[in-house]
């Protein structure tokens, strides 16, 4: 175990203490799980907005005349459909079409480019990416641990936004842009983990906390509340988003994992399509499945799902869902065919728990 | 409905208050602080018996799920529906509306033996962690 004290904090962990945020150990970083509630929280991020600390997260920039071939190298989804000042979302594979991260890259100008990384990842993300660099013209920075990051997000979050930067609002859905805040450079996204509108603001260490308490004086009256890391894994498990390390990691495909869209095949060469062409060809034997309790209950990472008798996999990730008030949970099943009304069930306490095959994402906005 | 100053307590924060010759169980209300929002509750069937310290009862929070023990032996004669149906009583009303069982205790001496009131907010006193 970990000690909380040997735990790296972010540049917002007074406020947090100040709010009364009950902290826990995160991979390696010492975060709020809670402020008010998980499902308050959760509640407020789906009819009003929510204020998140995710300064864990790592930023690499990626300069050159070499940057769009690195990245297409490294991704894969297809960077040289970016125009600046728009991002997307993206998978950096090994060489057996493994995740190594899931991403968002952002085209902040031609030849400079944001790669927005996981906590637990990020030195190795950077590590690779400098790997894949060598005989390209291009620098790879890996500025995390000089830059913090807040995300704002549900419904009223360009009202509150505003407060910040009124540029910003007019941002379309992964739009990116690079502004003075506070006198800093500071860069603004129109992206999220949550299934809502939202923004994510990524600024020097040093402003961070005036960043966050400028957005929550705003949002104050619009219903914001600070939230914790529960309430963003069950908001991000409701909307489809994957965890890395959990629902994705080196040894799982992104068609394996559901998401064959962030694959382009016919963009050119990148790591792991050889893999990913030969998986095609030959068909998947497990998928990331999304299915829903029927009765009351709570599954958990790691419950056993069951289907005719027979143990077919275990739940990666699972929750209660507020929105659904029901148990949901992905789990890689290795009978991948199994439609959406499939029953089966999910053991629980050593007792079968009726469940059935969804459709995903268990949420989507209106 | 039973008073939390005159209820017993366990150190894993259930408590258990006399009700004629019925014993009502539940979660403390520092419990239910600690365990958060509660979503599931399961309980024992009625005519179930019970022994003491027996982990028989789960409450889940969105996070975790945690195990609730018999305070006293006996057979359990009802179990709050209701708690069941709407579990956030245990947050909202956790020495009232958001109790769990009855039981017709086998042996009246083992609620004597638990934590009084005044104990047991020492008890949380010598847990809480130093700030």
């Amino acid at each position: 175990m970990t000690t909380i004290e040997s735990l790296q904090r972010t540049s917002l962990h007074a406020l947090h203490t100040e709010l009364g945020g009950r902290m826990v150990s995160f991979h390696g970083w010492e975060l709020p799980v809670q402020f008010s509630s998980i499902i308050t929280e959760h509640r407020a991020v789906r009819s009003a907005a929510g204020l998140f600390d995710v300064s864990h997260m790592g930023q690499v920039f990626v300069e050159g005349p070499g940057a769009l071939a690195l990245l297409q190298r490294v991704n894969s989804n297809d960077i040289s459909r970016l125009q600046d000042g728009r991002g997307l979302y993206s998978h950096m594979l090994n060489e057996n079409g493994g995740v190594v991260d899931d991403v968002i890259v952002s085209r902040l100008a031609e030849n400079r480019y944001l790669v927005v990384v996981n906590a637990a990842t990020r030195e190795g993300d950077a590590a690779w990416i400098r790997r894949a660099a060598e005989g390209f013209d291009v620098a790879v920075e890996d500025r995390s641990e000089a830059l913090g990051m807040i995300a704002l997000q549900g419904p009223l979050s360009e009202k509150i936004m505003e407060a910040l930067s009124t540029d910003a609002v007019a941002l379309p859905r992964f739009g990116a842009m690079k502004l003075e805040l506070f006198g800093r450079s500071a860069w603004i996204t129109r992206t999220g983990y949550t299934g809502e509108d939202g923004f994510e603001v990524i600024c020097a260490r040093e402003l961070a906390t005036r960043a966050w308490q400028t957005l929550q004086a705003r949002g104050a009256s619009f219903g914001l509340l600070p939230c914790g890391l529960g309430a963003r894994d069950t908001l991000r498990l409701e909307a489809g988003y994957l965890l890395y390390g959990s629902d994705i990691d080196g040894e799982h495909t992104p068609y394996e994992a559901g998401y064959g869209w962030v694959v382009k095949l016919k963009k050119g060469e990148f790591i792991g399509k050889a893999a990913l062409e030969k998986q095609k060809t030959e068909g998947i034997r497990r998928r990331l499945t999304p299915l829903k309790l029927l009765e009351r209950g709570v599954p958990r990472s790691g419950s056993e799902v069951v289907f005719e008798g027979e143990k077919i996999g275990t739940l990666a990730s699972a929750t209660f869902s507020p929105t659904l008030q029901a148990g949901i949970g992905v789990g890689y099943l290795n009978r991948p065919e199994l439609p959406a009304g499939t029953p089966l069930s999910v053991t629980l306490h050593g007792r079968a728990v009726a469940a059935e095959v969804v459709e995903g994402p268990f949420y989507k906005r209106t | 409905m039973p008073d939390p100053k005159s209820s017993r307590y366990m150190k894993s924060h259930e408590w258990a208050a006399l009700d004629g010759d019925e014993v009502v169980v539940g979660v403390s209300d520092h419990a239910q602080h600690e365990i958060t929002d509660v979503v599931f509750v399961d309980l024992p069937k009625a005519g179930r018996t019970i022994s003491q310290g027996e982990a028989v009862a789960v409450v889940e929070s969105v996070k975790a799920a945690f195990d609730i023990y018999a305070p006293v032996s006996g057979e359990v004669v009802a179990v709050n529906d209701a708690v069941l149906q709407n579990p956030g009583l245990v947050n909202s009303s956790p020495h009232d509306d958001g109790w769990f069982f009855r039981v017709k205790p086998g042996n009246p001496g083992e609620l004597d033996a638990l934590m009084d009131s005044e104990a047991y907010e020492a008890f949380l006193k010598s847990e809480a962690p130093a700030s």
